[in-house]
């Protein structure tokens, strides 16, 4: 063998020996890191929980209880996102920081998008202001900002559901949580703001030591005792006999439920004594003759109905199937091998595969073009009664103007109430009819055959 | 300069390496639960969870476990089924891009549905007729509920 022969074959031998460990070291890397990635999904699935703080009855922020639960926490604190559906959430609108409202951004104005609302509601401060709806992270800002906090007093009572409640209520009640309630409610809005801090937070749906859900706000205690005592079932109390299930949609309904302020003490009541529908909450209002504010362009005696989503879903077929408000706001969804309710709370059309396809399995388009089908039939139906109401005003208007008696008005006056009560019960609601879509769709229909009695009565009015 | 027997056993002992550390990671991740009839194997990775308890709670349960229907009768079928929806769970599961629902592909949803007609084909036939439709409505539509109710 010649000399260059040898230098060729251990050159020949050095590469090749080169080769097989890098293919050595490449199978070795990949095998390992599998290794590691299944050892990993292995540690997920043993279901991490370390008790790292202490939560009493009393641990109120809500960044302590994000300490013990970073993966719920952490989706609580994303419901700051604005982000738009076809009708529903809101486009980020900056705004001129002012002395009397320091907000950068806003929702946009609906009053703005649809005028009509002006006519509906004169007189009433919502008349001034009213925006559309913003995540749950914004619910005390946008309370305390907003302009009908300038044109009117409004008392404590508000915080019920604009504020983390549970604790300042027990707090100035002394530990009892039904007379601080009772104490708040007659503060004026200001005093009472000074008493709360928080926007709404883990220990208002959820007991500290079990991590069970609990109604811990009055208005909703009361109001489903009510409306169960209506069914023939006494002392109802919602946190010992309810089923989980059943609490997955009830605290959420501490707050998403039409309402009124009772009497002089402002005290905050749940219409549901005659029961949940539209006509019971009508003729329950007609019983105890309630009014919100009287019309500043008929003088008729009218009603605002608010964001009656619970009421709504009850209903709804979802309701029916023993769907809750959080299989679709809040659905699971896993991180590692955890399966965790979402505390995003928002639009399930943002994220259609964990909140519809669990049961529908349709596409994501199929099933938000259904949804949306609803919401347009919803819409065109709620302008028609819009246009037909905002046409009543005008013909009592007139008529009052002619020199037309309030005895003679009476009745004119009580079909706009009707209407407009109904109308609003479907405008205020945040699914554009989807919670109950046939329900709403009635609803509406009654609003316009109201409008349509009301101006009938009108021209007899005219005609005497 | 290496002699060749050391080459030798500098191969053999890369390659024991490999095998070696391949054999523990598979061991490790039961894979070889995946060539059994096992249901439980199935949510091995916790992914299935939700299918293998609707499962035990099924009207199937005492007839047919998961391969039954997600996998064709045929040996070749079988395995064949096997390796290719193996290799890309694997897959999606560590890249994890998948969907938190998790959604049957075209192909196996037609072995799901051939595999009804497995042990149905009598109704199946009564149901069809003389007739060979084009879009025939799979059974899962209306009995969706039968395997796994999620």
């Amino acid at each position: 063998m010649s000399e260059k022969q040898a230098t060729q074959r251990s050159g020949n031998s050095f590469r090749f020996i080169t080769i097989v460990v890098g293919i050595t070291a490449v199978a070795t890397i990949g095998i390992t890191a599998l290794l590691v990635n299944i050892y990993e999904h292995k540690q997920e699935a043993r279901n991490p929980f370390y008790r790292v703080v202490e939560l009493t009855d009393t641990t109120e922020a809500s960044e302590t209880w994000g300490k013990i639960f970073p993966m719920q926490y952490d989706d609580y604190l994303r419901t700051v996102d604005q982000e738009r559906t076809k009708y529903g959430g809101s486009e980020a609108m900056p705004q001129t920081p002012t002395q009397a409202d320091p907000r950068s951004i806003v929702a946009q104005s609906r009053l703005e998008e649809d005028p009509r609302l002006k006519t509906m509601w004169a007189g009433y401060a919502f008349s001034k202001d009213f925006r559309k709806k913003r995540g749950h992270a914004y619910m005390l800002d946008d309370q305390m900002y907003t302009e009908r906090q300038i044109v009117t007093h409004q008392p404590g009572t508000c915080l019920h559901c604009h504020a983390s409640i549970y604790l300042p209520y027990k707090r100035l009640g002394e530990g009892d949580l039904i007379k601080g309630f009772d104490k708040m409610n007659q503060l004026p809005y200001f005093e009472a703001r000074k008493l709360v801090t928080h926007p709404v937070s883990c220990i208002d749906c959820h007991d500290p030591n079990t991590m069970q859900l609990r109604v811990t706000r009055p208005g909703f205690l009361e109001g489903i005792r009510a409306l169960k005592a209506s069914q023939g079932i006494k002392d109802y109390d919602v946190n010992t006999m309810a089923t989980r299930q059943e609490m997955r949609a009830f605290v959420c309904g501490q707050c998403h439920v039409e309402y009124y302020f009772k009497g002089t003490e402002k005290r905050l009541t749940y219409p549901w004594a005659k029961g949940i529908k539209i006509d019971s909450i009508m003729a329950y209002y007609e019983e105890i003759k309630f009014k919100d504010w009287v019309h500043a362009e008929t003088g008729a005696e009218v009603l605002k109905a608010q964001h009656p989503e619970f009421e709504t879903w009850n209903q709804g077929i979802h309701a029916r199937s023993g769907v809750s408000c959080a299989d679709c706001h809040m659905p699971y969804k896993r991180v590692g091998a955890l399966k965790i309710s979402d505390h995003n709370v928002r639009s399930p059309m943002l994220d259609i595969n964990r909140a519809c396809q669990t049961c529908h399995k349709w596409s994501e388009q199929e099933l938000k073009e259904r949804v949306e089908i609803i919401q347009d039939r919803t819409f065109r139906l709620r302008n028609l009664a819009m246009d037909a109401l905002i046409a009543l005003i005008g013909d009592i208007k007139k008529a009052k103007e002619d020199g037309k008696s309030d005895t003679a008005l009476a009745v004119p006056r009580n079909y706009q109430r009707k209407a407009q009560f109904y109308l609003d019960f479907v405008e205020s609601e945040n699914s554009t009819g989807f919670h109950a879509p046939e329900e709403s769709a009635r609803i509406l229909g009654e609003s316009i055959n109201f409008t349509r009695m009301g101006q009938v009565a009108v021209r007899e009015v005219i005609i005497k | 300069m290496l002699s060749k027997s050391n080459f030798i056993i500098l191969i053999g002992v890369m390659a024991g390496l490999v095998i070696g550390l391949g054999c523990y990671t598979f061991i490790y991740a039961k894979g070889y639960s995946y060539l059994t009839d096992d249901p439980s194997a199935c949510a091995n990775c916790h992914v299935m969870s939700q299918q293998y308890n609707g499962w035990i709670k099924s009207s199937h349960r005492s007839v047919a476990k998961c391969n039954d229907c997600h996998t064709p009768a045929s040996f070749v079928g079988k395995y064949a089924t096997k390796a290719s929806n193996g290799f890309w769970h694997s897959f999606y599961f560590t890249t994890g891009w998948f969907p938190d629902n998790i959604q049957i592909n075209e192909r196996n949803t037609k072995v799901a549905e051939q595999a009804c007609q497995k042990c149905h084909q009598d109704i199946v036939d009564a149901i069809d007729g003389p007739h060979q439709q084009a879009n025939k409505t799979p059974c899962i539509t209306c009995h969706k509920s039968v395997g796994h109710m999620e």
